[in-house]
């Protein structure tokens, strides 16, 4: 089973990520800001990260910096999910190693789209979130 | 809805589109034409119908029934084959003339003629000096303005569109993207209803089909067939939709072996057209 680190630093997002992401047979790590979130990553790192912009402590972009700093930490792949939702910090995020990006509010799915785009999902795999 | 009325609809619907609803299909005309209802400030269904029984709202109910959901890249596969069969091939068997003509025969709100266009441009150089043409048709006229602006939410870019894609060839404008104007160029719009003569398109290397012809019934299908097969090269490709097939319809495709939804013009018009070019490679 793959494993999904999901950060944001709304109890409720993640709630509603982990969802989705348990009907498409992900395993779940949850973090509220990136510094816990690197703190996850550098202990073992997932398959697939889902990661807000805006957060206290460390923010989405710091930590996708800093996880592709760490020994292997080019591997997971990260999917964006956030409201920011301008050009600009569309291509910074690309540019620093983001495999893809999701505009908030987002639904079940585009998050599959985006999962099957990174090739973290076959196409015809069954969800059932 | 009374069996009368949803007798007439059936009718109206068969007549004008082609659309060939079975007998237990009230709720989907229900879902689709209340919303038209409310918008002319009728009271109903019933109300909707004694205006339509009156001449008036035909055009609109059939837009209503025959609008479907698409979005960018559907199905990923008719897209790989576009990529990795199809251009190929016409890469090679249309070097001499450098040039290409590509219809979506239900190209609906614009997703799939631009996907294609998304797709032509990634190939880059290798088409440098070739003509390339997209010719986009749908019964809806509505939905063929919004293909023409070419201007999305962020839900419908969100579905299907690699972000890369997304941030080379859409133009943001606050909480919309609009298609860039190289890519709107390659695209040429036509109101067309596929019951009738479209010979007037011209012969196409390429055509999609996708999931328009599901609705037809059988006849209707092979007569559909048959006519694509005549506005076709030879040597063209058909592509339709992962549920539709014309195998046990007619013998004017046969399929592309290995490449689900991939066919290949099979007839007379194919034999004839074929023949100075089998001569040329001998």
């Amino acid at each position: 089973m793959k494993t999904c680190l999901v950060v944001d630093d709304s109890s409720v997002v993640r709630k509603i990520a982990r969802r989705i992401l348990e009907g498409m047979n992900f395993h779940i790590i949850e973090a509220e800001d990136g510094a816990v979130a690197l703190e996850a990553c550098k202990r073992a790192l997932p398959d697939a990260v889902l990661l807000d912009w805006n957060m206290p402590v460390m923010d989405g972009f710091e930590f996708l910096v800093q996880l592709r700093r760490l020994p292997g930490g080019d591997q997971p792949k990260v999917v964006f999910c956030t409201t920011e939702n301008g050009i600009d910090h569309i291509s910074r995020a690309l540019h620093a190693g983001a495999n893809e990006y999701i505009m908030k509010p987002f639904d079940k799915d585009i998050v599959v789209a985006k999962f099957q785009e990174v090739g973290l999902l076959a196409l015809d795999a069954p969800t059932d979130a | 809805m009374t069996p009368p009325d949803y007798e007439y609809l059936r009718k109206l619907l068969k007549d004008h589109s082609g659309l060939d609803l079975s007998a237990d299909k009230q709720y989907l005309i229900e879902s689709r034409l209340l919303p038209l209802a409310r918008k002319y400030g009728l009271s109903g269904i019933p109300d909707l119908v004694t205006k339509i029984r009156g001449g008036a709202y035909i055009p609109q109910v059939v837009e209503a029934m025959t609008t479907n959901e698409t979005f960018f890249f559907r199905d990923k596969v008719p897209f790989d084959h576009f990529r990795d069969a199809i251009m190929p091939d016409v890469l090679k068997a249309r070097a001499a003339r450098r040039s290409v003509r590509i219809w979506c025969a239900a190209g609906s709100t614009g997703q799939e003629p631009y996907s294609l266009a998304m797709c032509l441009k990634e190939m880059g150089a290798t088409l440098a000096g070739w003509r390339v043409e997209i010719v986009a048709s749908d019964l809806s006229q509505e939905v063929l303005e919004k293909s023409k602006a070419g201007i999305y939410s962020q839900f419908e870019v969100q579905r299907g569109l690699p972000i890369q894609m997304l941030v080379k060839y859409f133009k943001q404008s606050g909480e919309l993207w609009q298609i860039n104007p190289e890519l709107r160029s390659m695209v040429q719009h036509h109101q067309l209803n596929l019951l009738h003569d479209f010979a007037q398109l011209g012969v196409f290397d390429v055509v999609f089909c996708r999931n328009v012809l599901i609705y037809f019934d059988q006849d209707t299908k092979i007569n559909v067939f048959n006519r694509l097969a005549r506005s076709m090269e030879a040597d063209g490709f058909l592509v339709l939709g992962a549920a539709e097939t014309v195998v046990g319809l007619t013998d004017s495709f046969k399929p592309v072996p290995e490449r689900r939804g991939l066919y290949r013009p099979n007839g007379a018009r194919g034999l004839a057209a074929a023949m100075p070019r089998v001569a040329v490679a001998g």
